[in-house]
């Protein structure tokens, strides 16, 4: 899949001595879903903010479509559609009239019929006439993507889009980004939300300090990085692992009632049917068991506090 | 979408978005100058007109006509256009303006056309009032819009910067309120420098309002305090470094950009 982004060499430190990225190296595909995860200050929303002109990179190269973002910021900025992380909207103007606008300003005719189709997508078209300031946080956001997706961009960034909003929102917002992506648009997404990432993406990046400490296809990651874990519970509490198990990464939680195996799920062997073999032979029962797969998150969290650790 | 050399949508869509919120406040956009200007005549036309009859051969009352205009256009385009660029600063919603195909110069040309738009609108609105009071005779009427968009695209251009400069609305109103408005009261609005002592006549020439009441007032009556072309000149010193100056903020990003 050819490149509609390609970040080289990214860096930027603020005025404040602050190094928010630190020579980022991304390629994001034509009609992808990539999701950004990162810890707060991370560098996530400096990322897309240079990307979309907002802020000055102070070395490396963006180019979007084959343009660059400095150079042809006309024919790149006209191709991205921006969905902040914080609330801002104007106060005093109906929401068709906000949208209408932002669709001029990003250099588009004027269309009612896409304001139409964009308004009614978002339940927006009852309360077009409405003035924004009468509106509530859930229904401002819709007004914010609105004005994003109004003049057709290729390539739209959600920094944070489903913080604070209710569920309700949240499943309209992401039936509205599969279709889009249905539709040929490259999305790009900041979430805290690391299930929806889980769910929705199809590669994950992590910055943890300014740095891209992975980019990878979503399974592949969770296959490579994922653990599994094998919980067995004992019918006699042990005091300690007993000789003979060293083959096996094993634990002993719950006062010795329980013995955790964890494996890694992208080997073909997972030493299971021998390790219940020796349990077997030792003479030591088990009432249950059950395994558990290693999440998104937990592959997140152990990424960057492993990261995070290493620096301190 | 192709790339366009000059986005006359985006232009199009900030010029109306500006000129309809004037629109939302037009009752007290017409009705404010209008009182002012009437309170003016009553308080300086009928009380200080019964003791100054005449300067340079006009009536006092239709003498402070241009100065009058040119006080409200001056406040007016500082408040306007400082306070376009300045809200969506402390809303936050620039983000769409920094991220938008559009230039410089069309965020300019449209942030500016609009804000100088009403203030042109405004002194017509006072040209009329007060022609009710007094008769108004304008003996160069093309120098006379001339002067008068000139002067309301630079102080437009002044406000565009104060309201970039401004960290917040107490600092938006700092320069009109210090600045401004002081320059315009002792730069001849309300009398001729002449009239002033010899040594004061020359402090006065230092301030650069002088030179734009005095041209503006020739157009009307063939007269000034100072030769109308320095008048033009300083005119066009002022337009060219506040343009020099937007086009520094733009380069550099000064307090629009990280």
């Amino acid at each position: 899949m050819r490149s509609i982004i390609s970040i080289s060499g990214l860096t930027k430190t603020y005025a404040s001595g602050q190094h928010a990225l630190k020579h980022v190296s991304l390629e994001i595909r034509e009609g992808e879903i990539l999701a950004l995860l990162g810890p707060n200050g991370a560098g996530k929303t400096t990322l897309i903010s240079i990307i979309c002109g907002i802020v000055t990179p102070t070395s490396g190269t963006v180019l979007v479509d084959g343009n660059d973002i400095l150079r042809d910021y006309r024919a790149t900025r006209s191709k991205i559609g921006l969905v902040p992380q914080e609330l801002m909207t104007d106060a005093f103007e109906t929401v068709g009239a906000t949208a209408s606008f932002s669709r001029g300003l990003f250099g588009c005719a004027p269309n009612p019929k896409h304001i139409e189709g964009v308004l009614r997508d978002l339940s927006l078209w009852d309360r077009r006439n409405d003035i924004i300031m009468t509106l509530s946080g859930g229904m401002k956001r819709r007004v914010m993507i609105a004005k994003a997706l109004s003049h057709e961009p290729r390539i739209l960034f959600l920094d944070e889009p489903t913080a604070g909003v209710d569920v309700e929102l949240r499943r309209d917002m992401w039936a509205l980004v599969r279709r889009l992506r249905d539709n040929g648009v490259t999305i790009i997404l900041t979430t805290h939300y690391i299930d929806e990432a889980e769910e929705m993406a199809d590669r994950i990046g992590v910055i943890s300090q300014g740095e891209l400490i992975v980019v990878e296809d979503k399974n592949r990651l969770m296959r490579k990085l994922g653990k599994k874990q094998l919980t067995l519970h004992l019918q006699e509490p042990m005091t300690s692992i007993p000789a003979g198990f060293e083959a096996w990464k094993l634990a002993l939680n719950a006062g010795g009632l329980e013995l955790e195996y964890t494996f890694d799920a992208s080997e073909e062997q997972t030493g299971i049917p021998a390790l219940l073999r020796r349990l077997s032979e030792l003479g030591i029962g088990f009432k249950d068991l059950n395994t558990r797969q290693s999440s998104l998150e937990d592959i997140f969290v152990s990424l960057v506090s492993e990261r995070e650790g290493f620096r301190r | 979408m192709s790339a366009v050399a000059f986005n006359r949508h985006g232009v199009w869509a900030i010029y109306r978005f500006e000129m309809a919120r004037f629109l939302r406040t037009l009752l007290q956009s017409v009705l404010t100058p209008v009182i002012t200007t009437s309170l003016y005549f009553v308080v300086f036309g009928a009380a200080i007109g019964a003791r100054i009859t005449e300067v340079d051969g006009v009536p006092y009352g239709a003498f402070i006509v241009p100065g009058l205009i040119m006080l409200s256009v001056f406040m007016e385009s500082i408040s306007n256009a400082s306070f376009g660029i300045h809200f969506p600063k402390y809303t936050g919603t620039i983000y769409e303006l920094l991220s938008a195909p559009v230039s410089a110069f069309e965020v300019v040309l449209a942030y500016v056309g609009a804000a100088a738009t009403k203030s042109v609108g405004l002194a017509l609105i006072i040209l009329a009032t007060a022609s009710v009071f007094v008769p108004i005779q304008i003996l160069h009427p093309v120098w006379m819009v001339a002067f008068l968009v000139l002067t309301a695209v630079t102080f437009c251009l002044f406000g565009f910067i104060i309201g970039i400069w401004a960290k917040n609305f107490e600092q938006l109103q700092l320069v009109p309120m210090l600045i401004v408005t002081p320059l315009t009261f002792l730069g001849g609005a309300f009398y001729s420098i002449d009239m002033l002592p010899p040594a004061w006549r020359t402090v006065t020439l230092f301030n650069p309002v002088v030179y734009l009441i005095s041209g503006f007032r020739w157009t009307f009556f063939g007269s000034a305090d100072v030769d109308v072309g320095v008048s033009l000149a300083m005119t066009l010193v002022f337009l060219l470094t506040c343009l020099g100056l937007v086009a520094w903020i733009f380069r550099t990003g000064y307090r629009l950009k990280n």
